[in-house]
């Protein structure tokens, strides 16, 4: 019987390793330490310099904002709360896939996690600086923003710790810290492979400095390796917990559509999924330009796009659950939330956001696609618009038209709205060119040890 | 006991497996003040140098049960002593609605005394250590694997430690200077 190409294709991705044969040591050492130390490529001058722009428009959009006030924004009533809390919540969602991988596949041993998981904490850390930007900036007196905070004052005055706001505050605070020190520390022993590298003295000099005087001694490792997995232990039940409180500030409310026990999970396989769409937005085009087929394989990129599915398939029930639990209610005010998200004047919105996310992650089902570079790359982006989406539908379609007609109205964003939005996305970028420029992308270490275990199954 | 003027002897090897072998082999030899230098974890390499169980995971318990108490001490002192507020008559001390903040702040200082004690145990930063001025040492972090013994070991003895270091097939055999 012949094989038809796609039997030969699944034939390739079961046996496409993790790390591509013929490599050693020195080999995985040069190949990623050679990004950093050498002169950038035009392209990576070219694409900073865009994200660089938008950062500027970023301050100057935030700048502005803050001079005339939360006017220049859509928001009225009913609906006060608008882009700010959908960027804010998509920015987070799609941090927590680089926690999911650095984190959750390292106690679960899968050792596909290896050559993205610096990338994708990277990715998490710059998305949940994004994310900050947004409760800081949509308060009406941000120069009270410390208020969130618990200190003991003159008017002995506390934040309200019943509140899912004040938790937020606590959870994406706490996120953002320990993201950033498992990352710091998963970094070190790579730092010190740069410093022993680096041909320029100030790069010697800061690259030295970083890495604090790393020697690879073996206790050391030991220390480093069961730091490693208790930052990772923590990390899990951390990731699950902040995007449920994100989810509280809606599941609190009694706003019909927001009002719902399903959210906390909805939301954390939401989060996952945005994600990944985000990892592998960023993770093909990042391997293309920089030759690191060999470490991002293809059997990388299909289980990325399994994940992908899965998560989109919860994601899908949730939105099921949502509309049948709205009719089953019986309350009429459930009810008509959902006729109108499918009905309302913003079904446009709601019936792309069913094509984005439920439709779409089913071609995910065939091998053939998730083989296919280019097919996996615009699902990934369809995902990540169809995200922002569900988040838009979330809160703009729930918020402007509840209980009581007479409290009925329309939201329009303004330039403002879309400016700052953008401009946090070129914040990203721009974090991204710089982490890409400065420090290895892929985990060397790790790649060692990968590679230290291939040969000794290949010794078997 | 005689003074040395270097640090110790650094052996060099091509291997994992024969930095293994020849660190328990100076172990069975007698020597206790040695340690060996990878670019990245090898598995039995602590033990093999002589270290045993690390203290961390009992440090990182006892940072999150202080984070926790921290946790639900603020949160209950704020809401129960310091400036009570009456809301429809409910519970003062509401311990569900304190759970969250109660556990980010566990494993907010748990992951802090990952990081911080892995980092004071470890003693880093070390701004200077003897070991990087053997010219080779460069390549711990690439892919050479570096074995050493220090002068402080009672066994210590430049000559006879020399031998014994050669005798390991080890690439080099150098002196690291102070």
């Amino acid at each position: 019987m012949a094989d038809s190409p796609a039997d030969k294709l699944a034939e390739q991705a079961l046996q496409e390793p993790i790390l591509a044969p013929g490599h050693n040591y020195a080999s995985v050492t040069d190949k990623i330490s050679a990004i950093v130390l050498r002169r950038p490529p035009k392209w990576w001058i070219l694409g900073f310099a865009v994200a660089f722009a938008l950062v500027m428009l970023l301050l100057y959009s935030v700048t502005y904002l803050f001079v005339e006030g939360l006017g220049v924004w859509g928001i009225q009533i009913p609906v006060g709360w608008g882009f700010a809390i959908i960027n804010f919540v998509w920015w987070i969602g799609i941090g927590h896939a680089g926690t999911l991988i650095s984190a959750i596949l390292l106690l679960l041993r899968q050792q596909w996690r290896t050559s993205i998981n610096r990338f994708a904490e990277a990715m998490t850390l710059f998305a949940v600086a994004c994310a900050g930007v947004f409760p800081l900036i949509h308060m009406g007196r941000p120069w009270l923003a410390y208020w969130l905070f618990p200190y003991p004052d003159t008017m002995k005055m506390w934040p309200n710790f019943r509140s899912p706001l004040v938790w937020d505050a606590f959870a994406v605070s706490t996120y953002a810290t320990v993201s950033a020190l498992f990352w710091f520390i998963g970094l070190l022993p790579d730092l010190a492979t740069l410093r022993d590298r680096a041909k320029n003295r100030p790069a010697k000099i800061i690259y030295g400095f970083l890495a604090m005087g790393w020697r690879g001694s073996a206790v050391h490792w030991h220390r480093h390796e069961t730091a490693s997995l208790l930052l990772a232990g923590l990390a899990t039940p951390l990731v699950l917990s902040v995007h449920t409180i994100v989810s509280l500030d809606f599941a609190f409310a009694i706003v019909p559509g927001w009002h719902a026990t399903i959210f906390p999970p909805y939301f954390v396989a939401g989060a996952i999924y945005a994600g990944f769409a985000m990892v592998l937005t960023l993770s093909i085009p990042v391997r293309k330009l920089f030759g690191l087929e060999d470490f991002i394989t293809m059997r990388h990129l299909d289980n990325m796009g399994k994940v992908l599915l899965a998560t989109g398939l919860i994601v899908g029930y949730g939105y099921m659950m949502e509309a049948f639990m709205a009719f089953y209610s019986g309350n009429p005010y459930e009810r008509f939330m959902i006729v109108n998200r499918m009905g309302g004047p913003y079904a446009v919105f709601y019936w792309c956001l069913v094509a984005c996310n439920i439709v779409t992650p089913q071609f995910l089902w065939s091998r053939k696609v998730r083989s296919n570079v280019g097919a996996l790359f615009a699902i990934a982006m369809v995902v990540n618009v169809g995200m922002w989406l569900e988040r838009f539908v979330i809160v703009v379609t729930s918020l402007h038209r509840d209980f009581v007609p007479s409290a009925w109205g329309m939201y329009y964003p303004t330039r403002w709205d879309i400016f700052t939005f953008v401009g946090t996305i070129g914040l990203f970028l721009a974090l991204l060119f710089l982490f890409i420029r400065f420090l290895p992308l892929i985990s060397i270490f790790e790649m060692r040890t990968l590679v230290n275990e291939e040969e000794k199954r290949a010794a078997e | 006991m005689k003074r040395e003027s270097i640090y110790g002897l650094m052996a060099e090897f091509k291997t994992a497996e024969e930095l293994l072998a020849a660190a328990h082999r100076t172990q069975s030899a007698g020597y206790r003040r040695i340690d060996a230098f990878s670019p990245f974890p090898i598995e039995g390499l602590a033990e093999a140098v002589g270290f045993h169980r690390t203290r961390l995971p009992l440090v990182v318990l006892c940072a999150g049960i202080l984070g926790g108490c921290s946790g639900f001490f603020l949160q209950y002192y704020s809401s129960a002593i310091s400036y009570p507020i009456n809301v429809g008559g409910r519970p003062l001390n509401s311990w569900p609605a304190f759970i969250p903040i109660t556990f980010e702040l566990t494993i907010l200082f748990a992951a802090g005394a990952a990081v911080l004690g892995m980092l004071a145990m470890n003693g880093l930063p070390t701004p200077y250590h003897p070991v990087f001025n053997v010219p080779r040492f460069a390549l711990a972090s690439r892919d050479r694997f570096f074995l050493c013994i220090k002068a402080r070991d009672p066994l210590f003895d430049r000559q006879k430690t020399r031998e014994f270091l050669e005798s390991l097939t080890a690439r080099e055999v150098s002196e690291i200077e102070v």
